[in-house]
């Protein structure tokens, strides 16, 4: 049943916009709090950048804030980048994308997409939110105790970060937070797509968009466990001196660990990357599903190859849980078990192949509209190339072996996740926003936004490619400078560190007319994109409950320019002709 | 389960009390062979058949397994699969390393 | 405003949103506990020598019936329910409260008596993960104890009102204890047989 009841509107300031459970609120919660964690991790990438530009040098303005014990004099401590590192990755990745791609996107257009009035479980959805924001907090604290935040890197490989410094055991305990979150959120978006799609919404109706968002949580529902519970082995030797990845005879600093040992590194290993790798997944599947909606709407036409897109998306989700120890080729596996994992690694790039693929012929023969979001969108497609042409090398062991650890891992994966999802999410803050403000963002400033993180992106993350090829090894706090055989590279850490100050200037575009549009944007009419999925079906914006009426559904998602029907596009609800 | 009549409930009381008596000889079965003291490879074998079989009594009948609908099937198929994937692969990784 | 299917279910897929909502919990509880059976047998294959006898088989035992019976009075709690006598409900639920506080305190014995003679979690991988595995399951017990003792006190009311959706809550909190029991049903032998 739908429609508002009059006692839902008798709701309290803290019931309606802090303990919210409508998914459109909730779905904001996440899309404010996540893009400051980007901000926030961002920032701590351009601090690290100053170092590898200009290693030993004091750090301007902010270095004297940062207090001795992380750089004493404004010159940046080799622990204080470890722990940047840490950090960086754990909040891109965790605090940063993951919340902002299925907590805020999914979240907010979701139940829209398929004509349900909010979530199945409204209240498990808030406290999936905030679950999210303790952990964000509490991996946030971890900067002030004793020894600084975790700094055994975002993959918290023992036996180091077994002995690492209190920072660590905080990060094992905001994960645990938020994990339990992301299980709570899957379970709540797989119930809601299966029975809460409006009538006439068959599976193979659902925009392409649903369907990743399906997939993707079922990836965060099957694959995060064993990270928790690998989170609660290493809170056991963290704290009640256990040995689960503590091998026999360890010896540090001159002194045998008092520990019993008997105990396995690689165990972790492979729980961390049973999770790690459906993680990228995680983080690429629902920024494909932006792109296939904004470009469907951006070039008047259906999506070329829907159905292979969807078995892909499916065929995706399944492999990606035994690939993961490609991570691990390095740890002196046999050639059964390698040959196992490259030949899964490399028949996993034909789903991504498939979907990239047929997004590119999408574009053939459409009526390409160059706003902002597909501006984005278009972007994305040979940047998530590149991302993953690059992955193949290091998924085969014998090319793997020059290429592990080396800035080359580095700059593969930020072009699959930087000029990649992070693009497809800037795509969807534009596309969407005249639905949640009923007003547009501005198109020069989009533009600018554009240009300049497009060609910055690039600046920062192909030279990876040729400094990992020299063999630099990544996480090292000065770039590689002590390395013989770094230097004929080592100019490309200062040009890489001024592209990523830049970026930085010109995510302040996008700052500033995010918020101005939110008051002084250009007011659109509804529906302003003329698309025809049914997030545009309800009134801007959604009341609670989302829909007056009820909606069917009796046309596939992008039924653009039909031929002999009227408008250039027919919305998903709109009955057929008698 | 949309059962309505008092008569079909008493038919499935009367198959739980059988799952719980059969489940408490399994037991029973189960820690009388453990003190015969097999070797290693036998022990588990037998261990976890009975364990399974325990376990698929739980589930199918106290569960109502036996009589659910598809959809519940098919995330359980999905998870049986990766469940397996986690338990055989790292062990065989573990087994097939260069020494 | 009202979500569809929280009481009748949904034609094609036949089921209401709890029973798939917990269904697929206890799918990610399954690859909860299968990390930690995996890591088990890690641990356990990499290990030069493995203790036997030194946990208490009987008292686990008598555990293990103790889990049992509770999910048969689980079961039972909801098939009274079903035949409307909330009266027998009380007293099954009751019951499957009481059962879990034994289950608890024979873990308190079991612990203690390991504890004081210095077999605790640092002694050895195999005292690791015997107790993180039946901790973390003692973790499990007690949330499923504090839902039921919800279902069975000021929770209860709900049967005056929406006695269908109140019945519906309880066969979910069911299927958990269920899997509760389940898990301990694997890992009793894996932990004290084997």
């Amino acid at each position: 049943m739908q429609g508002n009841h009059s006692h839902d509107l008798q709701l309290g300031f803290w019931r309606k916009y802090v303990f919210s459970q409508d998914h459109k609120v909730i779905g904001i919660q996440y899309g404010f709090t996540s893009l400051l964690f980007l901000l926030f991790g961002f920032t701590l990438m351009m601090i690290m950048r100053w170092q590898l530009a200009y290693p030993g040098q004091p750090i301007p303005i902010i270095g004297s804030w940062l207090g001795d014990d992380r750089a004493p004099q404004g010159i940046m401590l080799p622990e204080f980048y470890n722990q940047l590192g840490a950090m960086h990755g754990t909040i891109m990745v965790f605090l940063g994308i993951v919340p902002l791609a299925v907590g805020a996107f999914g979240n907010y257009v979701m139940p829209l997409q398929i004509g349900a009035p909010d979530m199945a479980f409204p209240k498990l959805n808030m406290m999936s939110y905030w679950v999210y924001f303790l952990g964000g907090v509490t991996m946030l604290t971890s900067f002030v105790m004793p020894g600084g935040a975790a700094n055994s890197g975002w993959t918290s490989y023992p036996p180091l970060s077994d002995i690492a410094t209190i920072g660590q055991t905080v990060w094992l305990i905001g994960m645990v937070f938020l994990i339990t979150s992301s299980l709570l959120g899957s379970v709540n978006f797989i119930t809601t797509i299966i029975q809460l799609r409006a009538k006439g919404l068959t599976f193979m109706r659902l925009p392409f968009f649903v369907w990743a968002q399906f997939v993707t949580s079922f990836l965060l529902l099957l694959a995060f466990p064993p990270l928790e519970a690998a989170g609660v082995l290493q809170l056991m030797d963290r704290l009640a001196g256990t040995s689960f990845f503590l091998p026999s005879g360890l010896v540090v600093t001159g002194q045998p660990l008092n520990v019993s040992g008997g105990g396995s590194p690689l165990l972790w290993q492979h729980l961390f990357w049973f999770l790690a790798h459906p993680e990228v997944y995680v983080l690429i599947l629902p920024a494909m599903g932006i792109v296939a909606e904004v470009i469907a709407n951006n070039t008047r036409k259906p999506l070329w190859g829907y159905k292979s897109m969807v078995y892909a998306a499916i065929f995706l989700g399944f492999m990606s849980f035994i690939v993961w120890a490609h991570h691990m080729f390095m740890t002196g596996m046999g050639t059964i078990i390698s040959t196992f994992f490259q030949t899964t690694t490399m028949i996993i790039s034909i789903p991504s192949i498939i979907i990239l693929t047929a997004l590119f012929i999408s574009l053939w023969g459409g009526s390409i509209r160059f706003t902002t979001p597909m501006l984005f969108a278009l972007a994305f497609l040979p940047m998530f190339g590149i991302g993953g042409l690059t992955g193949l090398p290091l998924g085969l062991s014998a090319t793997d072996i020059p290429l592990h650890d080396t800035y080359y891992v580095i700059g593969h994966f930020h072009y699959v996740v930087a000029p990649g999802t992070i693009f497809a999410l800037f795509a969807g803050i534009y596309y969407w926003f005249p639905k949640l403000t009923g007003r547009k963002m501005n198109e020069t400033l989009g533009r600018i936004h554009f240009v300049g993180s497009f060609v910055c992106m690039n600046a920062i993350f192909m030279p990876m490619f040729i400094v990992g090829l020299a063999g630099v090894s990544r996480r090292l706090w000065d770039g590689g400078a002590q390395y013989a055989h770094a230097q004929p590279v080592l100019h490309w850490n200062e040009f890489m560190s001024h592209g990523a100050w830049a970026l930085g200037v010109f995510q302040l575009f996008f700052i500033f007319n995010l918020f101005w549009s939110i008051r002084k944007g250009k007011k659109v009419e509804e529906n302003y994109w003329h698309a025809t999925t049914l997030e545009w079906a309800t009134p801007t914006p959604p009341p609670h409950g989302n829909f007056i009426t009820v909606p069917e559904v009796f046309r596939p998602p992008y039924e653009y320019s039909v031929p002999g029907a009227k408008k250039d596009y027919t919305p998903q609800n709109q009955p057929m002709e008698a | 389960m949309e059962l309505s009549h008092a008569e079909d409930i008493k038919k499935h009381v009367k198959v739980y009390i059988s799952v719980f008596v059969t489940l408490l000889a399994l037991t029973i079965i189960t820690v009388t062979i453990s003190y015969f003291n097999l070797s290693v490879v036998p022990a588990i074998i037998v261990a976890l058949i009975i364990a399974s079989i325990k376990g698929s009594l739980v589930a199918s009948y106290f569960m109502h397994l036996i009589s659910e609908k598809k959809m519940i099937y098919a995330a359980l198929s999905l998870t049986a699969v990766f469940f397996l994937v986690l338990i055989f692969i790292p062990l065989l990784a573990m087994s097939d390393r260069i020494h | 405003m009202e979500i569809p299917y929280t009481i009748k279910a949904r034609p094609d897929t036949g089921l209401i949103n709890a029973k798939l909502g917990i269904w697929l919990f206890l799918a990610s509880e399954v690859m909860l506990f299968g990390a930690l059976f995996s890591s088990y047998i890690l641990l356990r294959v990499g290990a030069v020598e493995w203790p036997h006898h030194v946990l208490d088989v009987p008292l686990a035992t008598v555990n293990t019936a103790v889990l049992i019976t509770s999910s048969i009075t689980m079961v039972m709690s909801w098939a009274s329910l079903m035949m409307k006598d909330f009266k027998k409900y009380k007293i099954y639920m009751g019951a499957t409260i009481l059962l879990g506080f034994v289950f608890l305190t024979i873990k308190y014995f079991e612990y203690s008596h390991h504890i004081e003679i210095g077999e605790i979690p640092s002694k050895s991988t195999f005292f690791a993960i015997y107790f993180t595995m039946t901790g973390l399951h003692m973790l499990h017990v007690i949330g499923g104890m504090i839902v039921n003792s919800y279902f069975w006190g000021p929770g209860s009311k709900m049967w005056k009102t929406q006695p269908e959706r109140f019945t519906n809550r309880v066969e979910v909190a069911g299927l958990y204890w269920h899997f509760v029991d389940l898990v301990w049903i694997f890992l009793f032998p894996v932990l004290y047989l084997l």
